[in-house]
């Protein structure tokens, strides 16, 4: 992002988690409040990555596992004459959904706390940095008329 | 369904001019890969005076507009979105074009955070500025409350008002559709409000407005605060106490219930056909201020008809809901997800033919959708035989003119204690057999 911008800039969707990481503008004046609420924001958007790329390298290392097998069980190779990449119809996938969704319950319900957590501090912060902005900007209108 | 018809056909309109645009640039604007690669040639001539011309401009990767990126915003260029002609992911020409680019950077490289090539090209890859855009704001707002399923929602909540056996009185319609579609609006802020990190996984639902940035949490709430509570309050004071407890309800049950729901059981399908059956519900008692068994049966129609629209849907996205962490029976229940489809469509015949017996409608309007519902019903058993791809599709199609068609069908055949409203004559005309009784 520009040096000049006083803003919080998003990208494109990461590769491995699919979330879109941001780079937080930390401005020379920061109050601690929001201080603290840059701090919660980058530490969620941490947790966040690392559960997600983590957990979608697995799906995807399961699913090229359970692919190669299904294959080899009924005597196909992974690729074909063409060269194209062997796949299983979404019928024989189901059960690997329904396998990988069971597996990884837990880990969901854990971080499913997590998330909600996270997300309503985050935002009451934020609510709490608006309204001590809104208060600070209505104190310098008066001092300044 | 829809809302991936939707995103999949945005416009597309292509520049065909090979101008660099220099403000900022509305968000459709695309920009073709050879022009690009132009901008580039043009950048480098202009920059940074040591050339590497490239031979073959058909190899860059996807990942170079985004270095291109870096040098343009010093120079306060912006393009916002870049649409590869051939979206093929070439690996070796992208370390070649790496080395070029570095040769060409004057400044010291600023850390690439950012990500490489995505077959599919339909989103943004630059990175925008987290700022509220004040022209953007309606689009944002309207896919952040799901307009269009809020839309259905109030069409849902008037035919249960239509269906009512009461004089029609406008201004309680009106009345009570605004505050129905508010109270829409407010649930669905929530609902993806809760649901960033687990939507920005799933394809159908990526684009949304808090996975994108477009809006802050903040906002969010606030936009669905400022319009629960006068949705709300709207019901309560306008139409009746009843209507407003309902919409209340609803909101809860949708937020608070289903939506932490599908990440724990499966049993949240039946919280969200609840969910669905309410408004016409609501329709009915802000018409009549009580609950009758007529707004009960419109609710059982709704109720049912949930599972085949929903269930169809949910067959299609099975990976994503894998991957995502999403309970649903079309991943861990497949064969009663088909079960419980065939069996709602089933449930339609038999709810329709019971409108008469309550005095809603006539007989004729168990005779006319009987072919309605029979195809329906016949598509679900062709689903629940199949369990494939296309008869998951052809359901999850049809139940969406089927609601639609069954509720003009219902109100046509209406039994009318008063006088026609307007609407209810034009489209008796359409249906030769319509009777219509008047009682002295």
């Amino acid at each position: 992002p520009p040096a000049h911008s006083h803003n919080d800039w998003i990208g494109p969707p990461d590769k491995h988690s699919n979330l879109r990481p941001v780079i937080f503008y930390v401005s020379p004046e920061e109050s601690p409040l929001e201080r603290r609420l840059r701090e919660a924001r980058q530490e969620a958007q941490a947790c966040d990555q690392r559960f997600w790329a983590r957990h979608n390298r697995a799906f995807r290392q399961e699913k090229e596992e359970f692919i190669y097998s299904r294959l080899k069980a009924k005597g196909l190779e992974m690729r074909d004459e063409t060269g194209q990449k062997a796949t299983l119809n979404a019928e024989e996938m189901a059960d690997f959904y329904k396998d990988f969704l069971s597996k990884n319950f837990r880990k969901h319900m854990q971080y499913n706390r997590d998330w909600y957590k996270r997300n309503f501090t985050i935002t009451y912060l934020m609510g709490q940095v608006a309204l001590a902005r809104a208060l600070r900007w209505l104190r310098w209108k008066k001092n300044n008329v | 369904g829809l809302f991936v018809w939707h995103l999949k056909n945005t416009e597309i309109r292509q520049i065909p001019c090979r101008f660099v645009q220099l403000c900022h640039v509305a968000n459709d604007r695309l920009i073709t890969f050879q022009y690009f690669n132009f901008l580039k040639r043009m950048y480098v001539t202009q920059c940074n005076k040591d050339l590497s011309q490239r031979a073959k401009p058909k190899s860059d990767s996807v990942a170079s507009p985004f270095r291109e990126l870096q040098q343009l915003d010093q120079e306060k260029k912006v393009i916002h979105k870049i649409r590869p002609i051939s979206p093929v992911h070439q690996p070796l020409s992208e370390t070649s074009i790496r080395n070029e680019v570095r040769e060409m950077k004057s400044a010291a490289e600023t850390e690439d955070s950012v990500t490489p090539v995505r077959a599919e090209s339909k989103e943004d890859r630059q990175w925008k500025e987290m700022k509220l855009q004040l022209n953007d704001l309606p689009g944002i707002l309207a896919r952040l409350s799901k307009i269009k399923l809020t839309a259905l929602v109030v069409s849902t909540a008037s035919a249960g008002f239509a269906m009512a056996p009461v004089p029609f009185d406008l201004t309680c319609f009106l009345i009570a559709s605004l505050g129905t579609g508010l109270a829409s609006c407010a649930a669905n802020s929530i609902n993806q409000f809760f649901e960033v990190p687990f939507d920005s996984n799933m394809n159908r639902t990526k684009n949304r407005p808090l996975v994108r940035g477009q809006i802050s949490p903040l906002l969010a709430v606030c936009f669905a605060a400022s319009c629960g509570v006068p949705g709300i309050a709207l019901l309560t004071l306008g139409v009746n106490p009843l209507t407003g407890a309902l919409g209340a309800f609803n909101i809860f049950l949708y937020t608070c219930c289903y939506t932490p729901m599908k990440r724990m059981s499966i049993a949240n399908t039946w919280v969200g056909a609840v969910v669905g059956a309410i408004p016409p519900v609501m329709g009915w008692t802000a018409a009549t201020g009580s609950l009758d068994a007529g707004a009960l049966l419109l609710g059982g129609i709704l109720y049912s008809w949930q599972f085949p629209h929903f269930n169809a849907l949910s067959w299609g996205l099975r990976e994503d809901y894998s991957r995502g962490g999403y309970c649903m029976m079309s991943v861990t229940h497949p064969g009663l997800c088909r079960r419980v489809a065939l069996r709602h469509c089933l449930a339609l015949i038999g709810l329709s033919t019971v409108a008469p017996l309550l005095d809603i409608t006539t007989w004729t309007f168990p005779i006319i959708s009987l072919p309605i519902n029979l195809y329906i019903s016949y598509l679900g058993f062709r689903f629940y035989r199949d369990a494939d791809r296309s008869s998951s599709r052809k359901l999850f199609f049809c139940s969406l003119w089927h609601l639609p068609l069954l509720l003009l069908v219902m109100f046509t055949c209406k039994k009318s204690f008063l006088e026609k409203e307007d609407k209810g004559d034009l489209l008796g005309e359409s249906h030769g057999r319509a009777m219509e009784i008047r009682l002295p």
